[in-house]
């Protein structure tokens, strides 16, 4: 079976320990996470996860069972052959010396990132985008030293007017006032 | 009006139709305790060790199919009840489990007796709370048993700070619960359940595999409604002995690594097999690359997660076990499978279960099967686990449905007498027999005193050979005979119950067996067999780890001599 990057979306309550439940059950199922993202979404009181495993379909499909399992998860949903925008966010400090400046500025501008720190001896990237587009800048930033970076991970929303998550959201919520 | 934490707990039990908890207290469920004593219709079963409550309370909810409620303190007390968390998550038992925990201003500083055992419970519960509120325990309460005991049953546990044990909050038991994010799904898809009908109406040669969760939906008449109308034989997992009747025609008894000949080969030659309520797990399947291979697999199961997981079904269906046998039952036609049958009773014939003892000594298999054939329609065969447990398993013969208790999934060794506490408690009026190896017994044998202070009249027997017995039998068999820490030093049960104040006997010659079998019943109370059997005495048929199977290892021949 073929293995692949997977990117599944969760919503998931806002309760303490969420966060350990989910991840302990990528860790007890055997498979690395990735990269996982969370924070509040349009729902009060759920978070959206954006979790990215490596797995073959079947193994995948397997996890994301057992993740809807869980009873602080509300719904689950592998999107990765889903018409999706999927997005990372990263923060790289570059070391700047005077004559490096003018250069890392051109290449910042081409990737459409924004300096948001500069300092005697460095400047702060923002840039976001696919991981693709994080990797190409980052690839030419290495040359001049990159001191520290922190990248969010991937988070990733279905193209179009309602996700299927919502719907089931609100298939849940009908029954709950019904 | 306004209650403690602690009543609020009581009264939400009571609520929930609780009317027995195992456990023991300590300093975080001092409160509890306090308040349990006003609440008289809440038994109080006091054990000697906390993993004991949480195996009676397993006894208790396979025997009812309600939730056992087992109560500990916090620290030492919570992790004691660890095995029994794990044993119940393996065997779909439900279970609420309640814990103390230091009070909340000292959570997460290390405060005497305290630990983590919502982290430490994480892998192994269907679901659990740390209560932070005295106002949260009628709701939490709710929304444990309703999870504990739907869909695929597991342990709950609630983890109660002694502070929120005497807080006072209003009480209102709610009669819903809100949980988004858990929503069983007991109904088929009926387009899927026609689908599977037509499968089995042009299925020549079907077979069933009845798993626990036959036993847990109590779809027993339903089962036995199908295999009829399609002349289907059933097979079963461990733990879904108890869902035919033994003597039914088409029931075929265990597959497995210990499975009965024909029910593997039934397995190994159907063109369709129906699993229903059960994992599919490896001690039943072996090589799964070979489960089956002239099958299609048809997979009913209420948890999604088990479809695909160790076998691929051809087809499946996410859904209660009654339920769904009952829609098929609607749509199944009638079919003649006179060359089928006698093919499975040919194997059945050719293949029956014979003592593997060459020396003179007592067979266990012989006394196992004559504790079996005593077993009426009120008797409960609670078992340990290892080769006295194979054994019990191969030769259960109890007409009662539900009538087999024992750990599956985990193999807990121990878990026999406490959870036959469990089962006594809750069956009073039934016949509770313990098999029990000398290993396991020695695990929690100290609950014989607890059997005596809540006089129950189980009837124990321990088949003593002075080995851990299976790994003995793997270490035989596979290990060219190197036996390493086996051995073990076994007491004299019979002082051993006599200084409980049980009567007991030891029986080490077959003619003995049926009279001591026959005193222990008729005797009102608690009574003790200790049989010494020959350690040499393997498990067979067995299914070499990693083989298919069908490929079998059959008792030594020359067994069948000595057997008679």
């Amino acid at each position: 079976m073929q293995q692949r990057l997977h990117t599944l979306v969760s919503l998931v309550q806002d309760e303490p320990g969420v966060l350990t439940r989910v991840a302990g059950l990528f860790r007890r199922r055997g498979f690395n996470i990735e990269s996982l993202s969370v924070g509040h979404c349009e729902l009060p009181g759920l978070s959206r996860m954006t979790i990215v495993v490596e797995g073959d379909d079947a193994s995948v499909d397997q996890v994301t069972k057992q993740l809807d399992k869980l009873i602080n998860v509300v719904s689950v949903t592998d999107i990765t052959r889903s018409d999706m925008v999927a997005r990372e966010l990263a923060l790289i400090k570059v070391a700047a010396r005077a004559d490096d400046r003018s250069e890392i500025m051109q290449i910042v501008d081409i990737f459409r990132a924004k300096i948001v720190d500069v300092a005697v001896d460095s400047l702060i990237v923002e840039v976001t985008g696919g991981e693709d587009k994080i990797d190409s800048l980052l690839r030419l930033l290495l040359p001049f030293g990159v001191t520290e970076m922190a990248r969010t991970g991937r988070t990733a929303l279905t193209r179009g007017s309602t996700s299927s998550i919502k719907a089931q959201v609100n298939e849940k919520e009908e029954l709950r006032d019904g | 009006m306004k209650k403690t934490g602690a009543q609020i707990l009581c009264e939400s039990l009571v609520r929930e139709g609780v009317d027995v908890i195992f456990g023991i207290s300590g300093g975080t469920v001092i409160p509890l305790y306090d308040a349990f004593s006003e609440y008289p219709q809440i038994r109080r079963v006091l054990v000697r060790h906390e993993q004991a409550a949480a195996h009676a309370a397993a006894g208790y909810a396979r025997a009812t199919h309600r939730a056992g409620v087992c109560v500990a303190t916090s620290g030492p007390g919570a992790t004691n009840l660890v095995t029994g968390i794990a044993d119940a998550y393996m065997d779909s038992t439900p279970m609420v489990v309640i814990t103390g925990q230091v009070a909340r201003q000292f959570i997460g500083k290390d405060a005497f007796q305290e630990c983590d055992i919502t982290g430490i419970t994480l892998p192994i519960i269907k679901h659990n709370y740390l209560v932070r509120e005295a106002k949260d325990i009628a709701r939490i309460v709710k929304e444990a048993f309703h999870i504990a005991q739907t869909g695929r049953p597991g342990p709950v546990l609630i983890d109660l700070p002694k502070d929120v044990q005497t807080e006072f909050a209003e009480f209102e038991y709610p009669d819903s619960v809100y949980l988004p994010g858990y929503r069983p799904v007991t109904e088929p898809d009926p387009a899927q359940v026609a689908n599977v009908a037509g499968l089995l109406n042009r299925a020549e040669r079907p077979v069933i595999i009845a798993g626990r969760g036959v036993n847990i939906s109590r779809a027993f008449e339903e089962l036995r409604e199908l295999a009829e109308t399609i002349q289907a034989p059933v097979v079963h997992t461990l733990l879904g002995l108890g869902s035919l009747p033994p003597q039914h025609h088409l029931d075929l008894g265990m597959l497995g690594m210990h499975g009965q000949t024909a029910a593997n080969l039934a397995v190994q030659n159907a063109d369709l097999v129906l699993a229903v309520g059960t994992r599919l797990g490896d001690r039943a399947t072996m090589r799964t690359g070979d489960f089956a291979p002239r099958a299609i697999v048809v997979h009913i199961d209420i948890d999604p997660a088990e479809l695909g997981k160790n076998v691929a079904p051809f087809a499946s269906l996410v859904g209660d076990a009654k339920v769904t046998l009952r829609r098929l039952n609607a749509l199944v036609a009638p079919a003649e499978r006179t060359e089928w049958l006698a093919q499975v009773r040919l194997w059945r014939a050719a293949n029956p279960l014979v003592p593997a003892t060459r020396s003179p000594r007592l067979s266990a298999r012989t006394v196992i099967r004559q504790v079996c054939r005593t077993a009426g329609h009120r008797t409960v065969m609670v078992t340990g686990v290892g080769q006295h447990q194979m054994f019990a398993a191969q030769e259960y013969a109890s007409p009662r449905l539900n009538g087999f208790i024992s750990s599956g999934g985990l193999g807990t060794m121990g878990f026999e007498l406490p959870a036959a506490l469990g089962a006594q408690i809750a069956c009073p009026d039934d016949d509770v027999w313990v098999v029990a190896g000398d290993g396991g017994f020695q695990m929690t044998m100290q609950e014989l005193s607890t059997a005596v202070q809540e006089r129950l009249p189980i009837k124990i027997a321990v088949i003593s050979n002075g080995y851990l017995g299976m790994v003995r039998q793997w270490q035989s068999l596979f290990q060219k005979g190197n036996y390493v820490d086996v051995a073990l030093h076994t007491p004299d049960f019979v002082k051993l119950a006599d200084a409980y104040g049980i009567p007991a006997v030891r029986v080490e010659r077959e003619e003995d067996v049926a009279s001591a079998i026959e005193r222990a019943r008729s005797h009102p109370g608690l009574f003790l067999i200790d049989f010494v059997v020959d350690p040499d005495e393997n498990v067979y048929p067995m299914v070499a780890p990693g083989e298919s199977l069908d490929c079998m290892l059959q008792a030594p021949a020359m067994a069948a001599t000595v057997a008679s």
